[in-house]
This record gives structure tokens, C-alpha cells and sequence, in this order.
């Protein structure tokens, strides 16, 4: 039996959190250290903080040779673990050992510095990634090549659009040959071509035999690239095993069963929100389905000019659309009454491009006052067809992928075979 | 408690043991110890890298370049010759007084800068520790070396100073080596000290100029330590830098306050230092990525 890649072994990692200065006063750890200078030197700490445990408890093991996704939700402590295994930040309690040359990709171009030249970077950069200078050297070629930048090789990287850094940084970071790879959602960041890039590259050194740790929030990236996967909530590990499995246990936990207690003060609170189809909670949709979002509410006093709203953004932020109930009944904006409400937003079927997005749900009032906010729900959709994508596989582009009316005239310059009613082929005037 | 040494031992050998399959131990380290090098060759090339970064990017796109080098010690040299020596009257033995202070203005001026250097070489690359693993103790080293260059080119004006005003060269000029040595591990072991610190308390970086400001005057850069009177010999010879000032007048000019048991002294209070420090940053080490 081979053994594993990685193991960790209750794993633990604690934050402190200090109220008022972010910094430590030094007069503060010296009084510490004279007053307790044993409990000094074993780094226990005099002061009271509160304790946040970022990581707690994780046991798991990955094969060689296997690609494992870490999802969860935003805080659940999917960067802390991997900060741990790349060797960033040390764990308070547990172990992991990892078997093999290991190398880890937590942000694109780190090491990069605007003042040197690409070939400079591509070098240090390398370095610091763990490359040794022959390998650099005799990967040069193919790095500068799979980023596409051979003509600025030799002019200072603050000069190159945002565009060509990040290929030039995913470039050398594409080029580590490691048994073990550790990467953090650096698909996050590029355009689309990028993007698309990154993840065909993802492929092949998956395949390439490699062991793989992956934290994503995009579950298309997911489900193409992972055979398992982990989930992580609160720091402690829910369930691992097949993606499929895994992933449908987060769409499970994601569907707002949880239930929030909010201050009883406010006039509005959202009960439940989720995403559904025909009724039952669902996270991944394909683009060829209407999607409902479902609302429950709850109205404790009258109010007025309240709206709910609805955000969808981009995994990296930008927010794409925003819908309002008052957009159908605007005699909400009059009144609410006190009461228990479910309401159901529909977008049609193919509106919305392939991908992953967030959707945060508010109950406000314009412009700031906020009832109440849910912003954990994530939507995926899938194309089947493999048209489009924000992912970058197909042609169409875009977060909204809508269907507009096309006219056309002009006369064909032979006899046209099309029936009057379609609008004939030709060159235009 | 010598059982938690020992393992201590134990475990920083076979973390840094090569394995038949390279193996990566991650665990919480108590305790005190001295930071580990795995891939010595690797991090060596590494340093060299981040040395060579740090003074290409200091000098470009400046006008004039690593002239700036010779620029600063020059700088004091004339404000001390004409203030502190003919004004003041300080004395300067048997040595013209401008090659007199120059001699112990260039390893001065490599102390000053590398240690300034080294202070904030951590929080200059807070992205890399935040993002990357490699041995955190690169970073102030890389800072430290590459004010070498700035030395190598204050040195070829010393050189030149010497003929200019016929100072003989004499053997003495065998002990540079050790004495640049010397210098080297001195303002590592501040320059680790202070790079450790600043990362966590942000105030020291106030300290440092003023600080040095302090040494400057404290060491025997601008006049000679026979001056001290006798009482308080014993107490200036605690500075290191004494010593290593001394030398290099002693070595380059043929005439210094060198002593033997100064030197010993500087050896223990610069082995102390550099020890306290590496230990120190090894321990700010381990949550530097959480505070940075």
C-alpha cells in the first residue's frame, strides 16, 4: 500500500484577536515577558484576547497522484489550511506530513517586482517558488512562450498591461514540477482567455500524476478538475469524499437551512433564502432551466419604502444585476404589513452565461438602511452544450448571455432559396 | 524539561534530514531554537537573487547610480574634518584627519545601511511571506549583502585616499578580510534583531535612525578610543563596534586603538547578539505570516 501524499492529523490553528491595536506595543510583551518569562518563551502570551480557531481538528489524507477541491464557505478556513501545508503560517496544534517536492501557488505573481525586467522576474520569481536556475534556464523558452509576451521579456513588468503580468506569473507558476501542488483560486483573477488557459493547464498536470490540493469557489472548476474533495465549515471538516457527494452537501448547507438569529429589533428579517428548482433546493443549474429564488420573510412592524433586493456578482465581486420585488408590486414601497411572506423570483432560462456567481439578498431600505442580508448563496450554472461560459470555454461571452432580436434587409445578387418571410442574404448597400 | 530539549534536538534533525521521498514535517515548534535551512543549495542561490534584487532595484532609474555610495561617507568625512576637527580640535594621532575618520566611516556606513536595511527587509516583502515559503532569515541577509557593493566602492576610495596622502600598505592589510567578516555579522546580528521586531511592533522602525545616530557617536568613527578616559575603557570596549573600527584604522592606516581583550569582548557581545537575534527571529518566525 503506497503511502499517502499528504497526511494531516488534527490539524488546529488559533487566531488571536486583539481589541484596539492591530500592532503589538512593545512595552506590553516586555511587562509580559518579565513579569511570566517562562509562559513568555513558550509563547502562550499574557494578554486577553479572544481565541478564534480558524482550523480545528482536521484529519484527512490524500493519495499520490490525486486531485482533491476544498470547498466551503467563505471563513470556513480553506486558506488557512492551505497556508499551513504550503508552510506560510505554523499550526497551533496537529501535524501533516507531505511526502515529495512541494510547491504552492497561493496568489498569481508572487515575488514579482515592478522595477525588474520579465526575464528578471521570471527568475526570482522561479526562485522563489522553489525553482533551482538550471531549471529556470532550461524552462525560459517554454515560460516566455506559454505567456505570450517574447517581445517585453526585457522591459520592466510595470509596464506591461495588467493582462500580460498575470501571464507572464501564471506562465512560471505553470512550469513547477512538483509531486505536490498546493493552489488557492488563482483562477480568480485574469479575463476569460486566462482563465481558460489556466484550467486546460490545471488539467494536464492533474493528469500528469500530480497531487493536487485545490481551493475553489467555482464549482465548475470543481467538478471538471477534482475526483474528491473536502468540505470545510467553521474550521472543522464536514464530510470528504467523491466530488458529486461533496458538492451536493454544500449545496445542502448553502440553501439557508441554517438559521440566523438576528436582533428581534429589526423590522424586517429574511428566514430563509434559497435557490430552487421545481420547489426543492438546488445550487447548480443548467442554462437551459429557470431558476427560482426563493424568500422568506418575516414583517414584525409596518414599514415603508423597504425593498428587497437581490445582487448577483461575479465570484471575483463585481456585481453584474440587481432585481427588486417593487420592480413587480410597487405598492410595497407604500406599505408592508406585519406578516410571513414567500416570495419567488424567476430568471428565465438562458439568461445567464455558464459560471459561478454570488447572490446576496437585502431587506432595505434606500440607501442605507438595512433590514437584514444574507449574502452567502452561491449559483452555478452549467452549459451542456458548451456554447458559453464565463469560464472562457465557448464563444459566449459575458455574465448575461441574452438572445436579441436581429433584423437584416438587403438583396441577394442571386435567387435567394429562402422563403420571403426570413430576411434574405446580401450585400448591404 | 531536558526531554523537551532533546526532542527539540530530534525533531530539527529529522526535519532537516533528507529522506529517500523528500518528506515535509509541519507542526507546531515550542520552545527555542535556531532557524532551520532546508536545500542549502537552493536557498543559497535564492539569497544571491534576492541580494542582487535588492540593489537593482535601488539604483535604477537613479541619476547617479551607485555613486550614491561614495556619497554619504565623503559627506561626513568633510562635515567632520572641518567641525569636529579643526573647529573642534579632535585629534586624529599621527594620520591625516580626513583618511583618519574615512577609514572607519566605510564600515560605519555599511553598518548604518545594512542595518537599516535589514529592519525593514521583512516588511518590505510582506507579500512573499504572506503568500510563499522559504527561510524568512534570507530576507535580512539578502539586505545586509548587498550593501557589500556600496562597500566594495567606498573601499576603492579609500585605496585611492591612501596613495593620495602616502599611506604606506602594509600587512596589517591581511586582516580586511576578517575585519569585513567581522563587520558582515554585526549588523546581521542587529539587523535581525530589528527586522524581527519591526514586523511585529511597527514603532521601532522610528527608533532605528536615532538610534544609529546614538552609535555613531558612541563608536569611534569620528575621533579615537584612546580618548575615553581610562575608567570607562572597560564600558566603551562593550560596543563591538569599538573594536571593529579600530581595526580597520589599525589594518588600513598602520595606527589604531586595536586591543586584544577588546577584541575578545567584541567576539562575546557580537556572539551573543547574533545568537539572541537568530533565536528571536526564529520564534517571530513561526506567526510572522499572521502579523505582517
Amino acid at each position: 500500500m503506497t503511502e499517502a501524499a499528504i497526511r494531516a492529523d488534527g490539524l488546529g490553528k488559533v487566531y488571536r484577536i486583539r481589541t484596539g491595536r492591530s500592532y503589538g506595543r512593545l512595552t506590553e510583551s516586555l511587562s509580559n515577558a518579565v513579569r511570566a518569562p517562562l509562559r513568555s518563551i513558550r509563547g502562550l502570551g499574557g494578554t486577553r484576547n479572544e481565541q478564534f480557531w480558524a482550523l480545528r481538528d482536521l484529519t484527512f489524507e490524500v493519495p499520490p497522484g490525486q486531485v482533491m477541491g476544498v470547498i466551503g464557505r467563505n471563513g470556513a478556513g480553506k486558506s488557512t489550511l492551505l497556508k499551513i501545508l504550503a508552510q506560510v503560517t505554523e499550526p497551533t496544534e496537529g501535524k501533516a506530513v507531505l511526502r515529495g517536492k512541494v510547491g504552492s501557488l497561493l496568489e498569481v505573481g508572487t515575488g514579482f517586482h515592478p522595477e525588474l525586467t520579465g526575464r528578471d522576474n521570471v527568475f526570482l520569481s522561479g526562485a522563489i517558488l522553489g525553482m533551482r536556475g538550471s531549471e529556470i534556464r532550461q524552462k525560459f523558452d517554454d515560460i516566455v512562450s506559454f505567456a505570450g509576451i517574447e517581445q517585453f521579456i526585457d522591459t520592466p513588468v510595470k509596464r506591461y498591461s495588467s493582462g500580460m503580468y498575470v501571464r507572464l506569473a501564471f506562465a512560471v507558476a505553470a512550469h513547477l514540477d512538483t509531486d505536490i501542488l498546493i493552489i488557492d483560486e488563482v483562477l480568480a483573477v485574469g479575463d476569460m482567455d486566462f482563465q481558460r488557459r489556466c484550467l486546460n493547464r490545471m488539467s494536464e498536470i492533474s493528469t500528469a500524476g500530480r497531487t493536487v490540493v485545490f481551493v475553489s469557489h467555482n464549482m465548475a472548476a470543481i467538478h471538471r478538475l477534482c475526483e474528491h474533495c473536502m468540505l470545510l465549515d467553521h474550521g472543522r471538516l464536514l464530510t470528504s469524499g467523491p466530488t458529486s457527494q461533496v458538492v451536493r452537501a454544500y449545496v445542502e448547507q448553502m440553501s439557508g437551512t441554517a438559521v440566523r438569529s438576528r436582533p428581534q429589533e429589526a423590522a424586517i428579517t429574511l428566514e430563509q433564502v434559497r435557490l430552487t428548482r421545481n420547489g426543492r433546493p438546488e445550487v447548480s443549474f443548467s442554462n437551459e432551466e429557470p431558476i427560482s429564488l426563493e424568500i422568506e420573510y418575516t414583517v414584525r412592524d409596518v414599514v415603508k419604502r423597504a425593498l428587497l433586493g437581490v445582487w448577483f456578482s461575479t465570484i471575483d465581486g463585481t456585481v453584474i444585476m440587481s432585481a427588486f420585488d417593487t420592480d413587480q408590486f410597487p405598492q410595497l414601497l407604500q406599505a408592508r404589513l406585519p406578516g410571513t411572506y414567500r416570495t419567488e423570483m424567476r430568471i428565465p432560462p438562458g439568461f445567464l452565461n455558464a459560471g459561478s456567481y454570488q447572490v446576496r439578498v437585502v431587506a432595505y431600505e434606500h440607501p442605507k438602511h438595512v433590514y437584514d442580508d444574507r449574502d452567502d448563496l452561491v449559483l452555478d450554472v452549467a452549459d451542456p452544450s458548451g456554447e458559453s461560459g464565463t469560464a472562457g470555454w465557448g464563444y459566449r461571452v459575458g455574465p448575461v448571455v441574452p438572445r436579441f432580436d436581429w433584423q437584416m434587409n438587403g438583396q441577394s445578387e442571386q435567387n435567394s432559396t429562402l422563403s420571403p418571410a426570413a430576411d434574405q442574404l446580401g450585400r448591404s448597400r | 524539561m531536558p526531554e523537551r530539549i532533546f526532542s527539540t534536538i530530534h525533531d530539527a534533525a529529522v526535519d532537516m534530514s533528507p529522506v529517500l521521498a523528500r518528506e515535509t514535517i509541519i507542526r507546531p515548534r515550542p520552545g527555542l531554537s535556531l532557524p532551520r535551512l532546508d536545500r542549502p543549495r537552493d536557498r543559497a542561490e535564492l539569497l544571491l537573487l534576492l541580494a542582487w534584487r535588492d540593489i537593482k532595484v535601488r539604483y535604477k532609474q537613479t541619476l547617479l547610480g551607485a555613486t550614491w555610495a561614495l556619497i554619504q561617507p565623503l559627506f561626513l568625512m568633510v562635515v567632520f574634518a572641518l567641525f569636529l576637527h579643526q573647529l573642534a580640535g579632535v585629534p586624529s594621532g599621527n594620520v591625516p584627519y580626513p583618511i583618519f575618520v574615512y577609514a572607519a566611516l566605510v564600515p560605519w556606513t555599511f553598518f548604518s545601511q545594512a542595518v537599516t536595511g535589514g529592519a525593514s527587509s521583512l516588511i518590505l516583502s510582506s507579500n512573499l511571506i504572506s503568500k510563499v515559503y522559504f527561510p524568512r532569515i534570507l530576507l535580512p541577509v539578502a539586505a545586509t549583502l548587498s550593501y557589500l557593493l556600496d562597500f566594495a566602492i567606498a573601499m576603492i576610495v579609500l585605496v585611492a585616499m591612501m596613495f593620495y596622502y602616502r599611506v604606506p600598505f602594509t600587512a596589517g592589510l591581511l586582516w580586511l578580510p576578517a575585519l569585513v567578516l567581522m563587520m558582515v555579522l554585526l549588523a546581521l546580528s542587529l539587523g535581525v534583531w530589528l527586522a524581527a521586531l519591526n514586523a511585529r511592533y511597527r514603532d521601532i522602525r522610528y527608533a532605528v535612525p536615532f538610534m544609529l545616530q546614538g552609535l555613531l557617536f558612541v563608536s569611534p568613527v569620528a575621533y579615537s578610543a584612546g580618548l575615553v578616559p581610562h575608567r570607562w575603557q572597560a564600558l566603551y570596549a562593550l560596543n563591538p563596534l569599538t573594536s571593529l573600527f579600530e581595526g580597520f584604522r589599525l589594518s588600513l592606516l598602520g595606527s589604531g586603538d586595536f586591543s586584544l581583550p577588546g577584541l575578545a569582548l567584541a567576539t562575546g557581545v557580537g556572539a551573543v547578539l547574533l545568537i539572541g537575534g537568530l533565536v528571536y527571529f526564529d520564534r517571530a518566525e513561526r506567526t510572522l505570516a499572521d502579523i505582517i
